[in-house]
Formats: C-alpha cells, sequence, structure tokens
C-alpha cells in the first residue's frame, strides 16, 4: 500500500495511532535524561539542577572500575566482535553457499542447533575451559566466546547473502582469471558489502549490550564493561544512587543510539538479502 | 587455435550431462552447439571454458591436451547468457577486470579497453554502471570484456537469448562480423535452431548429452540425418505422416502408393515434409481442411486437417485458402524425407515415378 492509497486523513491517523504506542518509551528515556541531571526525584517528577551525578566522568567512583575503562573494554569488545563475526562469517558463509565439501549438510544443520541453545547452558563449561586456557577474566576470552556464540546465525544469514549472488558472476570473474580467495575478495564482497555492513552494525550492538557474558567471566574491575558496571551500580541494595544509575545509563546509551541514528538507512538491507542491484 | 573434444563426459554425482561428446573446432570457425534446453550443450561450454573438470575424455588446445588447465590457462573469454557484469563497477572496470589480475601496466589497460570498446562501438559507455545501461548495451560489455584478453577461443552462452528480437538479429550479424574480423575460434551455444543456422560455419546437435550431429547449417536443413534434427532445425517445423513400406511401395497416409526406385525393407516409416515442399495444386497427392491461415507478410502459414495429422503448408500472400475451405496438395516427393518409426534414423529414398 502507498502512503497515498491511504489518503491526508488516513496518514494522520496512522501516525497519531504509532505515536501513542511508543510514548512509553519516548517518556521512559526522556524521564532517564531528566533525572540524570536532577538531584532528587519523587515518583516521576525530578527537582533541581546538578552534575553530580555525572561524576563517573571525572573521578572513579569508590570501589568500582573507572567508567573511562569500562566503556573502553565495551569498545574494544564490541569492534573486536563485529569485525571479526563479519571476517570469519564471510569466509565460512561462502565456504557453505558455494563449495562442496564432506559433511556441508551436517554443519548446516547444527550450526542451527547450537544456536538454539540457551548459552546460559554452557556457562560452567565455558568457565571452566577458559580457565584452563589461561583466558578467564581476560578480554580476549570473552570475545572467543561471545564469537563461538554468535557465529552460527551469523553465518546463516551471510550465506542467505552469498546464495543471492548469481553464479555466473563469480564463474564470470573465474574466466577472468581470478583465483577463487581473490574471487571472494574482489567481487563477492563488494557485492554483498550493504549486507555485511549491516550486519556487522547489529554484531557491534550485541557486543555493546552483552551483560551475561561479561559479568561471568570478567570478574575483575580492570576488564569490566560498561553493562557489568551498570549492574554493579544499580545492585548496591543499601545505598544505591539512582541518579548516578541514570546518568550511566545515559552514557551506556548514547553511543547506541549514535549508531543507529548514523546508521539506521543501512540496517534495513540485512532483511533484504544485503546484494545491491 | 583449434580445441579438439576427445571422447569427453562429465557426471555430476550419479547424472550424466554430457557423454562421450568428440568435436573438433578449427582454426578461426565458429561451431554452434544446439539442442534444447537440458540437452548438455552449456555444460559442454563449461567444460571447454575450464570451469567444470571432464570425468572422461580429453579437451585439446592447440594439439596440447587442457583437461587440468585453468581457464587463465586455457586464454578463454566467455560471455555468459546474463551477461554476468559486475555490478559495483563501471563499464570502464568491467572490461578491465581481467587485464587488472595480470598487472598489466595501467596505461595499457586503457589503451586495450579503449580499443575493444571502440571496436564493439561503446566507448560512450565506460563511466557508467551495468544497472544504468539496457540489455543489449549490457550484451555489448560482456561481450569487450571477453574480448579484451585478447583470448585465443571465445566462449558464448546464449549469448543473445536475453535480447528483443530485432535486437538480437543485429547482434549476431555484429558477432559474426567481430568473429571473422579477429579470426577467433568461436564455440556458441544456443536453443535457438535459427540463430545457430545463421551465424555458424558448422553446427553440432546435442540431445540427451550427446552429439548427435556435427554438419554444416545447410546440411543440416537439407539432409536431416535423423527425425529428431528434422523436427528441431526449421521454422514453420516440418510435417510428419505415417508411412509404411510394402511390396517395394511406399504407402503413405491419406496417398495412394507409390513404387519404390530402390527397395527399402518393408515396415512402418514416418515421412517428413517441409511446409515449403507442400503445395497447393488441382490434382495433388492429399485432401485436407483448412483451419488455420496465419498471415505472415511475405508468406502465409496455412494449417490443414488431413485425416488425424495436422499439416503445416506456406503459400505466397493473397492465396486462395479461407478456413473451412478443402484443398488438394502436392508433395514434393524429391525434397521429402523418410525416417524409421523407431530409431528415427534418415532412409534415402527415391520414388520410381518421381527420381531424386
Amino acid at each position: 500500500m502507498t502512503p497515498d492509497a491511504v489518503g491526508p486523513h488516513g496518514r494522520w491517523g496512522v501516525a497519531a495511532a504509532l505515536m501513542v504506542l511508543t510514548a512509553p518509551i519516548i517518556v521512559l528515556y526522556g524521564w532517564l535524561l531528566l533525572a540524570s541531571f536532577s538531584v532528587t526525584i519523587t515518583g516521576l517528577v525530578p527537582h533541581g539542577l546538578t552534575l553530580a551525578n555525572w561524576r563517573f566522568l571525572w573521578q572513579t567512583l569508590p570501589n568500582e572500575a573507572n567508567a573511562w575503562v569500562a566503556a573502553g573494554n565495551s569498545l574494544t569488545f564490541a569492534v573486536t566482535v563485529a569485525v571479526l563475526e563479519v571476517l570469519v562469517g564471510a569466509m565460512a558463509a561462502y565456504a557453505l553457499s558455494r563449495l562442496t565439501f564432506p559433511g556441508r549438510g551436517l554443519f548446516l544443520g547444527s550450526t542451527i542447533v547450537l544456536h538454539s541453545f540457551p548459552s546460559v547452558t554452557l556457562l560452567i563449561a565455558i568457565f571452566l575451559i577458559l580457565r584452563a586456557l589461561g583466558l578467564y577474566d581476560r578480554l580476549a576470552g570473552v570475545i572467543l566466546v561471545k564469537l563461538a556464540l554468535d557465529l552460527p546465525l551469523g553465518i546463516w544469514i551471510m550465506k542467505g547473502f552469498f546464495d543471492a549472488v548469481p553464479w555466473d558472476v563469480e564463474m564470470a570473474a573465474l574466466v577472468d582469471g581470478y583465483s577463487r580467495i581473490r574471487v571472494w575478495w574482489k567481487v563477492m564482497l563488494p557485492l554483498i558489502r550493504p549486507g555485511l555492513f549491516a550486519f556487522a552494525i547489529f554484531a557491534f550492538l550485541s557486543g555493546w549490550n552483552e551483560f551475561l557474558l561479561p559479568y561471568v567471566l570478567l570478574p575483575s574491575q580492570d576488564s569490566q564493561t560498561l553493562s557489568v558496571l551498570m549492574a554493579s551500580l544499580s545492585g548496591e541494595e543499601r545505598f544505591a544512587d539512582y541518579g548516578l544509575v541514570t546518568a550511566l545509563s545515559v552514557f551506556y546509551i548514547l553511543p547506541a543510539v549514535a549508531v543507529f541514528a548514523l546508521t539506521q538507512r543501512y540496517l534495513l538491507r540485512i532483511f533484504s538479502g544485503g546484494v545491491k542491484g | 587455435m583449434d580445441v579438439v573434444l576427445e571422447h569427453v563426459g562429465k557426471q555430476f554425482g550419479r547424472v550424466t550431462a554430457v557423454e562421450d561428446v568428440s568435436l573438433t573446432v578449427g582454426e578461426g570457425e565458429l561451431v554452434a552447439l544446439l539442442g534444447p534446453s537440458g540437452c548438455g550443450k552449456s555444460t559442454t561450454l563449461f567444460l571447454v571454458a575450464g570451469l567444470y573438470r571432464p570425468t572422461s575424455g580429453r579437451i585439446l588446445f592447440g594439439g596440447r591436451v587442457a583437461n587440468d588447465a585453468t581457464p587463465q590457462e586455457r586464454g578463454v573469454g566467455m560471455v555468459f547468457q546474463s551477461y554476468a557484469l559486475y555490478p559495483h563497477l563501471t563499464v570502464f572496470e568491467n572490461i578491465a577486470f581481467p587485464l587488472r589480475v595480470r598487472r598489466t601496466r595501467g596505461t595499457e589497460i586503457a589503451e586495450r579497453v579503449r580499443r575493444v570498446a571502440d571496436l564493439v562501438g561503446i566507448a560512450e559507455l565506460l563511466p557508467r554502471r551495468p544497472g544504468q545501461l539496457s540489455g543489449g548495451q549490457q550484451q555489448r560489455v560482456a561481450l569487450c570484456r571477453a574480448l579484451v584478453k585478447e583470448p585465443a577461443v571465445l566462449l558464448l552462452d546464449e549469448p543473445l537469448s536475453n535480447l528483443d528480437a530485432r535486437l538480437r538479429e543485429a547482434t549476431r550479424a555484429e558477432i559474426r562480423r567481430l568473429q571473422r574480423e579477429l579470426g577467433i575460434t568461436t564455440l556458441f551455444v544456443s536453443h535457438d535452431q535459427a540463430e545457430a543456422l545463421s551465424v555458424a560455419d558448422r553446427v553440432g546437435v546435442m540431445h540427451g548429452g550427446r552429439l548427435i550431429a556435427v554438419m554444416t547449417p545447410a546440411d543440416l536443413y537439407e539432409h536431416p540425418p535423423s527425425r529428431f534434427i528434422a523436427e528441431f532445425i526449421g521454422t514453420p517445423p516440418m510435417n510428419f505422416l505415417e508411412a509404411r513400406v510394402e511390396d517395394g511401395r511406399l504407402a503413405v497416409t491419406g496417398v495412394a502408393p507409390r513404387p519404390l526406385a530402390h527397395p527399402i525393407p518393408p515396415g512402418t516409416y514416418v515421412l517428413g515434409v517441409r511446409p515449403e515442399h507442400l503445395e497447393l495444386a488441382a490434382d495433388g497427392d492429399l485432401r485436407a481442411e483448412v483451419f488455420l491461415v496465419e498471415q505472415m507478410g511475405r508468406e502465409w502459414l496455412v494449417h490443414a486437417a488431413c485425416g488425424d495429422a495436422s499439416l503445416r503448408l506456406l503459400t505466397g500472400a493473397g492465396a486462395a485458402v479461407t478456413v473451412g475451405s478443402r484443398v488438394s496438395l502436392r508433395l514434393v516427393w524429391r525434397r521429402a524425407h523418410l525416417f524409421e518409426s523407431q530409431s528415427g534414423a534418415a532412409v534415402p529414398f527415391g520414388l520410381a515415378d518421381a527420381p531424386r
């Protein structure tokens, strides 16, 4: 249905309905932002203006990790996960889409089955393995685990991108004298770039938002991520400082919102096959 | 360079796509591979290209076995049915693509791309992207990309089938002109018999993964070696009438028996007559009732029922035929073909009163 088909009145009606539906979310985030600059909050009404809630920006909170260090850890974690997931995933997806090799069907089936397990059930095993490898409490270890858990779905999505590229284009490049790996790099990757880009953003956001794995596998303050710091602050029942928690929440949300705002027009491509015409 | 296929076969798992194909494409010759879809003609082309590896037989380029050689080592240029241009690159970069892999100097690349683009007449399209081109233009870009390497062998996989009819005729003449001009050995795959006949020096007909005939276009039309080929070649298609040979006479359904000039084993046969070899005549061999007249400009295609058989004949425009009228038709016996009804093999024959 085109916008014109609805008519001007219908369009306003739809817009109004959507506004009502999304209002709670807007109100929540608006309140969060206001509260982070307020002295006290009674119910939903904040009072007084202050920057004290944002003191984590220029000082390390007692008994907590430094917010900037945690943000740096989160960023390193999310970026590394996104880059590696795209790189490794694109290779695996290409192989699964284009090459025939023994065990291909089994591999395809098992990736989805593995993905359907809740990752919580694996925590103990992961903990023991990481400790044995000397990767416990190290960012590299959590990155490895996150990759292992998220790659199967990523490979499936990217396999879809490759499947949508016609065989002829690849054959043409082979006839033109390119090796398989160079065809992958010079022809296939550029063709599915929009899809890969969208996928990388999702992987970044998923890494940025990840809580469970860093919480369990990165216990020391130096390696904490923002999500864990957040939980640590809001979990202190006796003297939870809600102003501080709201400010840190805003600090934590901002990068994700910025990434979304800058890239949202690419994100839809992940659902449209990822191949540009 | 000449290309020789010796008993080449290709299997995909348990499916046999191509079986025992032997073919020689001479230096500078254009051979068309013709057949219905799924007959193995594209697979054969891919085998020659080096995209597939044969499971049996040998492929020789210039006398040297090339079974395991890559497409690049074979020096082939190829045009795909879908053109397979790289959508993310400009026309210039598309054509330059095969040169980039060889570390050719930038100035030389520019010069060679320019030269081949001039040859094919698309110089003004170089800065564009494939998405901005018409089908005919894309086809020419694909041809340029195949030619820029100055390949020893040019392979064309249904290069015209995505073009509209008029453009197709112009382009096939263009391809023929270029091929002659460059003297390039060419293998051309087509499912369109008119296209194959018009463009090729020789035509190889494929059926069920086998190469069943390799002949000049004229021979293929005039002397089809089997009923399958007779049926496949020629538009409108050949008419077929049931026939029997008994007591040295040929009895065609609806026609009075005629004595044979030379003995043929008795049995059931099929008589093939092209639409242009059925003529309206006052005292013809057959009587039929017209049920459809297609006016095709220069000539008319008349459909007439003779018993259970439906016959097609070509007449000049303005012939005295109307739907529902009864007509008398004369067979041009000298141009008719006889096929064994079981094997479909052509059987030479002559009538005692109408020598060939």
